[in-house]
């Protein structure tokens, strides 16, 4: 693998994250992070969708007439979203069924639109699925973390399996309802992105206002 | 009459859309740094949910639904699994043709929302609100109900968000934090005051 893909699929992990930097695709996944199966299986639905999407918009790239991009990008997204979605339904209907909506909101999740405007409507196809295939883990390692720390201490579990033994079935561990609530998350995210933004200085953003620091001499 | 204002109320603030499903969070986080364009584009929001809910209900009825083209003499044709690309295909088409309208006779309304109306198009709140509706079965008369109520309590949080961040500019935050992710922790603290409306049921 040449430098610059390689840059392409590592550099949407961590440097240039799709969520804690990008700011982009926070929309519809959140929800899904309470436990770590669903969240797996929508990072998986994710990847596969932004990678193919994104491939396919490259190839006709040449083809697509500049003022109707983005219903034509639109459509072939949600095609790919249907393909998804039928076949979780089809092999794992009970995890499809926890996803509800948000399977389907992949459509409207800005990742996808956001890498295909601004890298596959300029790039070939093989860089277009790297660059889709670096963004969708970007998003999978957020969404692992969120829902690792959610599922762990907010039900003692993981993947289903008996990690904190809960004080309810005689073990040590007080389950923290808050994990399993909506507020977690956007907890979780703001002090990961602290995280990240403390070891990689240069993504902090700088106020929008400077208190004016006064010096002795002026107060004397 | 008691079940819509029920319905009403819980879409609005016990299962608001953005703070309790994290939907449009995108536009949510950055459009909120100042009043008045939220206020705008909350209004932008409210108005093209009540158009797009019942029309989607209507759609999936009638179009969609299994059975649903009975009327046309096709009892066993089930199109379910076209929902997503046709919702979509409405959504883009319903906001086209408001936006067109928009600036046709209200040109004041339509300068005001600018921007923001095409990118309504991909708000995963309106979306969202169509899939729920989808997928709770709500009747015409609850998804009208539905649309008007989680429109109305996606653009109060987005309101209430933008006049603490407008306050939030002169504060001293830690470096690591600055910008979006002390944003994300008043977003979950909003969110857990939204969770005090849960259990209010009339």
């Amino acid at each position: 693998m040449t430098d610059g893909s390689r840059k392409i699929l590592i550099d949407p992990l961590v440097d240039n994250n799709p969520v804690t930097l990008q700011v982009l695709g926070i929309c519809s996944a959140l929800a899904v992070t309470t436990s770590l199966l669903p969240a797996l299986l929508m990072c998986i639905a994710m990847i596969s969708v932004a990678t193919l999407a994104n491939g396919t918009i490259s190839s006709i790239r040449r083809f697509i007439p500049n003022n109707i991009r983005i219903i034509v990008q639109m459509t072939i997204i949600a095609s790919f979203v249907i393909l998804v979605d039928q076949i979780l339904r089809a092999y794992a209907f009970e995890i499809s069924k926890q996803l509800s909506v948000f399977v389907g909101l992949i459509i409207t999740n800005c990742i996808i639109l956001g890498r295909a405007e601004a890298f596959a409507m300029k790039n070939s196809p093989g860089m277009s699925m790297l660059d889709g295939l670096g963004n969708g883990l970007g998003y999978s390692l957020i969404l692992i973390i969120v829902a690792t720390f959610r599922e762990l201490f907010g039900a003692g579990t993981l993947l289903g399996h008996k990690i904190l033994p809960l004080v309810s079935d005689g073990g040590w561990y007080h389950a923290n309802g808050l994990m399993l609530l909506p507020p977690s998350a956007f907890f979780i995210i703001g002090l990961l992105i602290w995280a990240i933004r403390s070891w990689k200085p240069k993504q902090v953003e700088k106020p929008e206002f400077q208190i004016h620091e006064v010096h002795r001499t002026e107060v004397l | 009459m008691e079940a819509y204002v029920n319905l009403f109320i819980k879409a609005a603030f016990v299962e608001n859309l953005a703070l309790s499903f994290f939907l449009g969070m995108c536009t949510f986080l950055a459009i909120s740094k100042r009043v008045d364009t939220a206020i705008g584009l909350g209004l932008a929001v409210v108005v093209v949910q009540i158009i797009t809910v019942p029309v989607n209900y209507l759609i999936f009825n009638f179009l969609l639904a299994d059975g649903a083209l009975a009327w046309a003499g096709l009892a066993n044709v089930d199109l379910s699994f076209l929902g997503l690309v046709s919702y979509i295909g409405v959504i883009a088409a319903l906001v086209q043709i408001l936006e067109m309208t928009l600036d046709r006779f209200f040109p004041k309304l339509y300068n005001a929302l600018g921007i923001f109306l095409p990118l309504i198009t991909v708000n995963c709140a309106i979306l969202g609100g169509t899939l729920f509706m989808v997928e709770r079965q709500y009747d015409f008369g609850e998804s009208i109900v539905f649309g008007v109520g989680s429109g109305a309590g996606w653009a109060i949080a987005l309101v209430g968000l933008a006049g603490i961040r407008e306050k939030l500019k002169y504060s001293d935050v830690p470096d690591g934090l600055q910008g979006l992710g002390i944003t994300f922790i008043i977003v979950g603290l909003m969110s857990l005051g939204f969770m005090g409306f849960s259990g209010i049921q009339l």
